[in-house]
């Protein structure tokens, strides 16, 4: 019964704070809101007994990705923000295409029949702990795959650069 | 326990918010916060798969999405940064260069 109304607090919480995201106005509000959402989130994998991952999520997301968000917020013009209507004229197509796709998605779940289970049951990674068992995977089974990775992070770094600098005048 | 059906509706949601999000606004900044949105639910119900079938195969997914998720918003901000030394806006309906 008490994992129940846990989950049951986090999914209104989560909902909730998504909903909160994407409809204020004020841009800055919508930062924090998210940076709530994903601590929320964080929970929830630290309920599924994933522990590395919700380190992660705090540590990339709420440190990393929303601290940039926040500094390109910096940039916006919040008086005209505040000001000007929050929605394009297409805003009502796109909010019953999301409905549309929900109702589709969930009506598809009730076919859903799961794989047979696999080694990694709760009992060995209590016993192994969660970061080692990852660890093992991603050095071995996933090194190809990792190593692109941080092909993909180096290019990324590359990318910014290049775009947010400022043209040289010759 | 928690049936696993409950974490995939949850996911969907998150994930139907962050469309109608990346859909609808007009800042191309609460864009980008929603696509952050359908990628963290995408990583709900893969880590929760992950649990339910005791496999860790989806973590390293999550672990993936994560980091692609980083080099995107590293790489959007910096166009949303050139688009504001180009334009000074962040209306994407102001934005219509492109369509001839």
């Amino acid at each position: 019964m008490i994992p129940q109304l846990f989950f049951i607090y986090f999914a209104f919480a989560i909902t909730g704070l998504s909903l909160l995201v994407v409809t204020r106005k004020n841009p800055v509000h919508s930062v924090l809101w998210m940076l709530l959402l994903f601590f929320h989130i964080a929970s929830l994998y630290l309920f599924l007994n994933a522990e590395f991952m919700a380190a992660m999520q705090v540590i990339v997301y709420a440190g990393g990705i929303l601290v940039l968000f926040l500094f390109v917020v910096l940039l916006l013009n919040l008086r005209e923000e505040l000001r000007i209507g929050k929605y394009i004229g297409a805003g009502p197509t796109g909010f019953t295409f999301a409905l549309a796709l929900l109702v589709v998605v969930i009506m598809s779940l009730r076919s859903f029949v799961a794989a047979p289970p696999g080694i990694y049951s709760i009992d060995l990674i209590k016993s192994e702990t969660h970061a080692k068992i990852l660890g093992k995977l991603m050095y071995t089974e996933f090194l190809y795959p990792f190593e692109i990775t941080s092909l993909i992070l180096l290019v990324a770094i590359i990318g910014a650069i290049v775009l947010a600098k400022r043209r040289l005048k010759t | 326990m928690v049936p696993l059906s409950w974490y995939m509706v949850l996911s969907m949601i998150v994930f139907a918010i962050g469309v109608f999000g990346f859909l609808a606004r007009r800042n191309i900044i609460i864009m980008f916060m929603s696509i952050e949105l359908m990628l963290n639910g995408v990583n709900i119900n893969l880590i929760a798969l992950s649990h339910y079938l005791q496999d860790m195969r989806g973590q390293i997914l999550a672990f993936f999405v994560i980091a692609v998720a980083a080099a995107e918003a590293a790489i959007g901000l910096a166009i949303v940064i050139a688009l504001f030394r180009n334009k000074a806006t962040a209306h994407v309906d102001e934005i219509k260069e492109m369509q001839g």
